[in-house]
């Protein structure tokens, strides 16, 4: 991936155990500081890697993509209009906006001649250029950093602001609304486990059953806007995708059933939060992306080794079975009377 | 929230001016029209040259289906263009451009490979593609960033692009590829449209379709690197997509297709670099894709034969028909329930057979009345009902429609019966949809088949020609 990683010294510094894995943890205060980051990674890709296993069933991996970019004008109406930077207008907006792409999007899909995939890039492109409009005219003085929008700023989560209720000091802010976030998606998920799981594979089934299909998919595309919105200003909009499906995909190489699947997105979100910030702190960049980077690798593992469908097992299987001659494949499907 | 994205530190906000604040808009307006401008000349230029090979590139991936291989080419050249950054030690070279195609054509290589090699779908292998290489590259360039020579900005201009920034090399590399991706779409065509639409034919006449594929590939790798400088990682995709797609929904053949796409693209970069340009605070990357969304928008609703207007006009109008129709079915339907002894029939009647309340059946009523369907009076007759009830008379007009209307009811009946073997219970739905678009020369054909059938399946009489020229059933 990267050839010049060798080659160029200076890019790669030296690896030196000690300032990695020690110096972060030395002071009190250190120890409080990148905790607090350690602690955001685990839950945005815990809380992302939940409702993506359900996301990637259904096929919708790209409208976390579409939503996530989606959220962009609602941000940039609620300062706007509040002329502040107040969580809950800020929230609001946002989910609102992202429900409307993914609305709009639906909308496009069932009512015009469009291709699904033509009808989601075209609306999520332009809810993005309106949104960066709304912010270049009206946002010159709201400080409105794109370039965070994208691929956000981990690092800076223990700045935030303190929240506080009834006097009682609950933490970061961002590290809060994400947790009780996560604590939602856990909750849903539980409460609303089969519902969930038969529209995402059988969707004819889950109709004649007489579950309310709709609902319950408008349910999960509010959870994902949730996330999503929660998640980004520590991931960015764009890394936020990456936390929706590498989870998933990456647990699918080991397991088929879909409990499996989704408790394994926990030791996962713990492996790519800490690993993503030795890597940072080793390579001296920035923190989402080396999570992500960290997920990439442990996607290629399992694309490479998994035992369901790793292509180490595919080789070996065709090196144990060699290949069927015509005669055993024609009557390995019998031609029924 | 937020306080993470309303950062810190400000950034130059990346709508910078191509026009100096201070002039007014008419004079704006002037320097842009008559082009005297160098920068303004340029910047027209480049945006013309980008909507035009975005348009043609688009048309040819929306309609495969790979809308979206845009996007995850766009996000997965930021390596690439990191190395050829690392390579050269400078912003603008073909070195970026060299690592940004190399990089793009890996991730595409790699979705295929995906694809082939485990159960992963298309749109979670484009996510993961997209999103490991985006982060490779941020990682990359926030790595860079920190180093000495990494200082200088406009790296990240590749992020969300500057039509400022705009060198002449950066032309010259754009009408290159605008060129070759000329070149394909005319010498090319017919391979790159059987490769597209049929590939297991294209493949059995000796088509190199894996070959066509790649160099598809390329050249889209071409155009989103060329359009990156100008409007960014994101909204190149829009670029893509949206006129393709409007296109899509202007014709369905697909040189048409091709050519709208280009123009469509290519006016909207023209119309947004002279909005962008008339305004003083207007960035112009958005708002070219604005302006393109709304010809999309315009095109979706108002287009004369596809556009959602039109639609919801025609099927209004339809319904219209159809309800029309069956109030006449009703009406005749209950004259034959008294023989035709009488003429006319009361609004009550009719509610009752329509199962439709009273307000609902006089609705039903004027409607007639009003295309003279029917005409209204009072009933004549001395019966003791102290308000008299209105009674519904056909004209002539009215009378031939609804035979015609039961008459095709009847003969379809028959024709499932008799020709295509349906139980006689079976067949009543199925009529009562074709009754209200079957055309003269069908029915003409269905009673040469049945041999000018007089009774339909349940006994009843089938109005005739002669029935209905003469104004009366006997």
């Amino acid at each position: 991936m990267s050839k010049n990683k060798k080659a160029e010294e200076p890019f790669i510094p030296d690896f030196d155990a000690v300032d990695t894995f020690l110096t972060p943890w030395a002071t009190q205060a250190e120890t409080a500081w990148n905790g607090q980051i350690v602690t955001m990674g685990i839950l945005v890709s815990l809380a992302c890697g939940l409702i993506g296993s359900f996301i990637v069933v259904r096929k919708l991996a790209l409208m976390g993509d579409a939503i996530s970019h989606g959220i962009l004008p609602g941000l940039a109406l609620a300062f706007i209009i509040m002329q502040s930077r107040a969580l809950f207008p800020m929230f609001f907006g946002a989910c609102l906006a992202g429900l409307l792409c993914s609305l709009c999007i639906e909308w496009l899909q069932k009512k015009s001649i469009l291709k699904p995939d033509a009808a989601l890039g075209l609306t999520f492109t332009t809810f993005f250029a309106f949104g960066v409009l709304l912010i270049s005219i009206y946002g010159g003085n709201a400080h409105i950093d794109p370039e965070c929008l994208l691929y956000g700023e981990i690092g800076l989560i223990p700045l935030a602001e303190n929240l506080s209720i009834a006097g009682i000091q609950l933490g970061s802010r961002p590290l809060v609304s994400m947790l009780v976030v996560t604590i939602l998606v856990i909750i849903s998920i539980i409460v609303f486990y089969k519902q969930l799981l038969v529209t995402s594979f059988d969707y004819t089934l889950a109709k004649t059953l007489g579950l309310p299909v709709t609902l319950i998919h408008y349910g999960l595309m509010l959870l994902l806007a949730l996330t999503i919105v929660s998640a980004f200003e520590a991931v960015g909009v764009i890394l936020v995708i990456s936390m929706l499906i590498f989870p998933s995909v990456t647990a699918s190489f080991f397991f088929t059933r879909m409990p499996a699947i989704l408790v394994s997105s926990l030791p996962l979100s713990f492996v790519y939060s800490i690993g993503g910030f030795f890597l940072a702190r080793w390579l001296d960049c920035s923190i989402a992306g080396a999570m992500v980077l960290v997920a990439s690798l442990c996607f290629g593992l399992g694309w490479g080794f998994g035992p369901k469908g790793g292509l180490a097992w595919q080789l070996f299987h065709r090196l144990k079975h060699p290949h069927p001659s015509i005669i055993e494949r024609t009557n390995q499907y019998p031609i029924k009377e | 929230m937020a306080w993470a994205i309303l950062s810190l530190f400000t950034f130059p906000l990346h709508g910078e001016q191509i026009s100096a604040p201070s002039d007014s808009l008419l004079e704006r307006g002037y320097r842009f029209l008559t082009l005297s401008d160098e920068s303004v000349r340029m910047v027209l230029l480049g945006t013309v040259l980008m909507g035009l090979s975005c348009g043609i590139m688009g048309s040819l991936i929306v309609t495969r289906r790979l809308s979206l291989f845009g996007d995850t080419l766009s996000h997965a050249v930021l390596p690439g263009v990191a190395v050829g950054f690392l390579w050269s030690h400078s912003k603008d070279s073909w070195a970026i451009l060299a690592g940004a195609t190399l990089a793009g054509f890996l991730g595409v290589a790699l979705i295929s490979l995906l694809k082939k090699t485990s159960r992963i779908r298309q749109d979670s292998a484009l996510g993961l593609v997209l999103s490991g290489f985006y982060a490779l590259g941020i990682c990359m360039l926030t790595r860079i960033q920190k180093m000495e020579f990494g200082n200088q900005s406009g790296i990240d201009k590749y992020l969300f692009g500057q039509v400022v920034g705009l060198s002449s090399t950066d032309l010259w590399t754009m009408a290159f590829s605008f060129l070759l991706i000329l070149a394909l779409s005319i010498f090319l065509y017919k391979e790159m449209l059987v490769a597209g639409f049929d590939s297991e034919y294209a493949r059995s006449i000796g088509l190199p379709v894996d070959f066509l594929q790649y160099l598809l590939w390329l050249l889209l790798a071409f155009a989103v690197i060329t359009s990156l400088q100008i409007v960014g990682v994101v909204l190149v995709s829009a670029l893509l997509v949206i006129p393709a797609a409007t296109a899509t929904l202007i014709t369905d053949r697909m040189r048409p297709i091709l050519i709208w796409s280009g123009l469509l693209g290519c006016m909207a970069a023209a119309t947004g670099a002279f909005v962008s340009f008339l305004g003083s605070q207007l960035p112009t990357g958005p708002i070219i894709v604005l302006v393109s969304a709304s010809f999309f928008l315009s095109v979706l609703f108002f287009h004369h034969r596809n556009g959602l207007l039109f639609k919801w006009f025609s099927s209004r109008n339809r319904n219209h028909r159809i309800a029309l129709e069956n109030t006449l079915k009703a009406v005749y339907q209950e004259l034959e329930s008294i023989d035709f002894q009488k003429e006319s029939v009361s609004v009550g009647q009719l509610a009752k057979r329509r199962r439709a309340s009273m307000p609902q059946a006089h609705r039903e009523v004027s409607a007639l009345v009003e295309k003279q369907y029917a005409t209204l009076h009072a009933d004549q007759s001395d019966s003791p009902a102290s308000p008299k009830p209105v009674l519904i008379s056909l004209t002539p007009k009215g009378w031939g429609t609804a035979c015609r209307i039961v008459r095709n009811h009847r003969l379809w009946e028959l024709y499932l019966t008799n020709e295509a073997r349906y139980a006689a219970d079976h067949v009543h739905d199925d009529a009562e949809k074709i009754e209200h678009v079957l055309g003269e020369e069908t029915v003409r054909r269905i009673e040469r088949i049945l041999s000018n059938p007089r009774k339909d399946p349940h006994g009843k009489l089938i109005p005739s020609q002669r029935d209905i020229d003469r104004g009366f059933i006997s």
